[in-house]
């Protein structure tokens, strides 16, 4: 891996979580409603897989795809507004937080039906396989939707027709408020590759050289027509299931403690000091650069108009002739 | 004008549309290599290969999710649930994805997918195996939902789904595919929203769609012995409804029953019947009657399936009640 690569990864794993406490500070202060769900503690995943990407490659994420949306370049200002519920978000205030869609970076629906992104990866897999492009589709799912059926007929299907998809599983060791140990048959989900007859690779989620290392095998894998791989990423969620979860309700603080000291962002910014590819000004200019980017975006949502009354009704599906 | 079997009809659109569009494929358990659970499928692997005619295996949720997927790339996939009973499986991909991703994203991706599906009451199948869902399809803004009634509208129909834009959830009653009609040579499409006066009349109408047609055809006829002028209004598609075509006839007829196989509780003829009192209440020279399944599971044994399901008789029968006293 090159300097750059290293630098971008710690920039983007900075830009998804400033970008997201700062969406929990609005939320905090009642500016925003809605279901929030955030993803601070996986950065690792959303940036190491989306930088082992093509612009024109296909994502499908999930109900706390913020991270992902980011990690593909969805500008913040349509981001944040959406979130907002505003005229200028990516969905003209139509999807919000959970269902985010962005056709130039390939962000084919964070949908919020927990597990329903797998059969459409396979779809857009399928897609690539018809029209036989070097394309690849991502599906970010969850250690929850690893126990769900649409993770069999997926993985299934996907490797019967060597379909070029990633199944990324981000094991965050909670589905809502169940814990993995308490709902899943195992403890390494990328076992269940085996099941389907593909890889399965289980890596540290918080690291983030390893996800993009992991990433960009099943995605030249997957590009030689060699079929999907699951790739299971092990990694914490730090936050409650949403905002305003009485997270403590079910688990110990003791054990956010400890998975906070396994931060992803600090390990990697420790890491490239180590190396000496980061110094304090670098880090300064990143920094800035994300902050100043972030409060644009949200002085942009905070202006921006709600979507006028008719737009309840766009867009319209085109009524036959 | 060529005579064609439904089945044929459709197999016609099939393969017209994948001549003229390589981006349209067929997907669905054993449409290729079996030619499909009804045979709809027949030649078409032979013609168009294993890449665009594709077996899968028996994971609805995953067919139908590889249709949107696909369908959001630019593809115009064809999936076929073996029956409708089994698209249960994949209600999520339907109602959840297909049907609103088109509006949630602001209109950045469309679907331009058509769920296939052999509906209703088979011969002695048994209560999962004889079901009408269109009511429940037709629930959900942003689905398209046709039910056609006799070849040459299969085939129109069908070929008019295929080129649509929206996801279209398109319903193939298991009992008529063998039943024959005239089929037009040259190349035509029929409208999808537009209902068909499929026999002219001046004393009730009788709105219906898919097999109940052709009950009210015939009994239509029986009527007419009588005395009794009956509009037949098939409405072909229910969603979008031609509620337009109904009220023009019942201004004309004064009397309507509406008809369908389906269970009546909240079924399309509820929606139909609440429609025309709306648009029409003064022109109404009776109460609307309604013709629809017995409310229970279907029945197995012969005699008691014959019982749940209404035909002709029942639809001869709710005619002369509404006009009681109109002409006698």
């Amino acid at each position: 891996m090159n300097r750059k690569t290293k630098l971008a990864l710690l920039e983007m794993m900075l830009r998804i979580r400033k970008t997201e406490l700062r969406l929990a500070e609005i939320y905090r202060s009642g500016d925003l409603t809605g279901a929030l769900h955030l993803y601070e503690g996986e950065e690792a995943i959303a940036a190491g897989v989306c930088a082992a990407l093509n612009r024109d490659d296909f994502i499908t994420s999930t109900h706390r795809g913020s991270g992902h949306c980011v990690a593909r370049g969805m500008p913040l200002r349509t981001l944040i507004a959406e979130v907002y519920g505003k005229a200028t978000g990516c969905c003209g205030g139509k999807g919000g937080h959970m269902h985010m869609f962005d056709v130039d970076a390939g962000i084919m629906g964070t949908t919020g039906i927990v597990g329903a992104g797998m059969p459409l990866a396979t779809g857009l897999g399928l897609s690539i396989q018809l029209r036989k492009t070097s394309q690849v589709a991502v599906a970010f799912f969850s250690d929850g939707a690893s126990n769900n059926g649409a993770f069999h007929e997926s993985l299934n299907m996907a490797a019967v027709w060597k379909l070029p998809v990633l199944f990324v599983c981000e094991n965050n060791g909670y589905a809502t408020s169940v814990s993995a140990r308490r709902s899943t048959s195992v403890t390494d989900i990328g076992v269940r590759g085996a099941g389907y007859g593909i890889p399965g690779v289980t890596v540290d989620g918080n690291r983030v050289d390893r996800v993009y290392q992991a990433a960009s095998e099943a995605v030249r894998r997957a590009r030689a027509g060699e079929g999907p791989t699951l790739i299971e990423c092990q990694t914490y969620r730090i936050r409650g299931h949403y905002e305003g979860d009485d997270w403590w309700e079910y688990r110990d603080s003791a054990e956010v403690e400890e998975a906070r000291r396994r931060d992803p962002i600090a390990f990697w910014q420790a890491a490239l000091v180590e190396d000496g590819v980061l110094g304090e000004k670098t880090l300064d200019e990143m920094n800035a650069r994300i902050d100043s980017d972030i409060e644009d975006a949200v002085q942009f949502a905070a202006a921006s108009p709600l979507p006028e009354p008719e737009q309840a009704f766009v867009p319209a599906h085109p009524q036959p002739a | 004008m060529p005579i064609l079997t439904y089945r044929e009809a459709l197999n016609q659109a099939l393969r017209e549309e994948m001549r003229a569009d390589p981006d349209v494929f067929l997907i669905g358990e054993e449409v290729a290599e079996y030619q499909g659970a009804y045979k709809v499928s027949e030649g078409l692997l032979a013609e168009f290969g294993a890449r665009r005619v594709i077996d899968t295996p028996i994971s609805e949720e995953a067919i139908a999710g590889a249709g949107v997927g696909a369908a959001m790339a630019g593809l115009k996939p064809v999936v076929e649930m073996m029956t409708v009973n089994f698209s249960l499986l994949a209600l999520d991909q339907i109602v959840n994805h297909a049907a609103k991703y088109y509006y949630m994203s602001g209109g950045q991706y469309n679907v331009p997918m058509v769920m296939r599906a052999p509906t209703g009451v088979g011969l002695q199948l048994g209560a999962q195996h004889s079901q009408n869902f269109e009511s429940w399809f037709v629930h959900v803004p942003g689905l398209k939902v046709v039910l056609p009634a006799t070849p040459a509208d299969a085939k129109g129909l069908l070929k008019s789904a295929i080129r649509d834009p929206d996801p279209v959830i398109f319903l193939e009653h298991e009992l008529i595919y063998l039943s024959k009609g005239e089929v037009p040579a040259e190349d035509y499409a029929v409208p999808l929203g537009v209902a068909d006066v499929k026999r002219e009349g001046a004393d009730v109408t009788i709105i219906t769609y898919s097999r109940m047609t052709l009950f009210a055809l015939k009994a239509a006829e029986r009527l007419a012995e009588r005395g009794i002028s009956a509009e037949v209004v098939d409405l072909r598609t229910l969603r979008p409804l031609d509620i337009d075509t109904v009220v023009e006839s019942v201004r004309k007829t004064h009397r309507a029953v509406v008809c369908e196989e389906d269970w009546p509780m909240c079924g399309m003829a509820a929606e139909v019947i609440a429609q025309i009192q709306t648009e029409a209440f003064d022109d109404l020279d009776a109460p609307i009657l309604r013709v629809s399944g017995v409310d229970v599971p279907m029945p197995y044994a012969k005699n008691l399936e014959k019982m749940a399901v209404p035909g002709e008789e029942d639809v001869y029968q709710a005619c002369l009640r509404v006009t009681e006293g109109h002409r006698d």
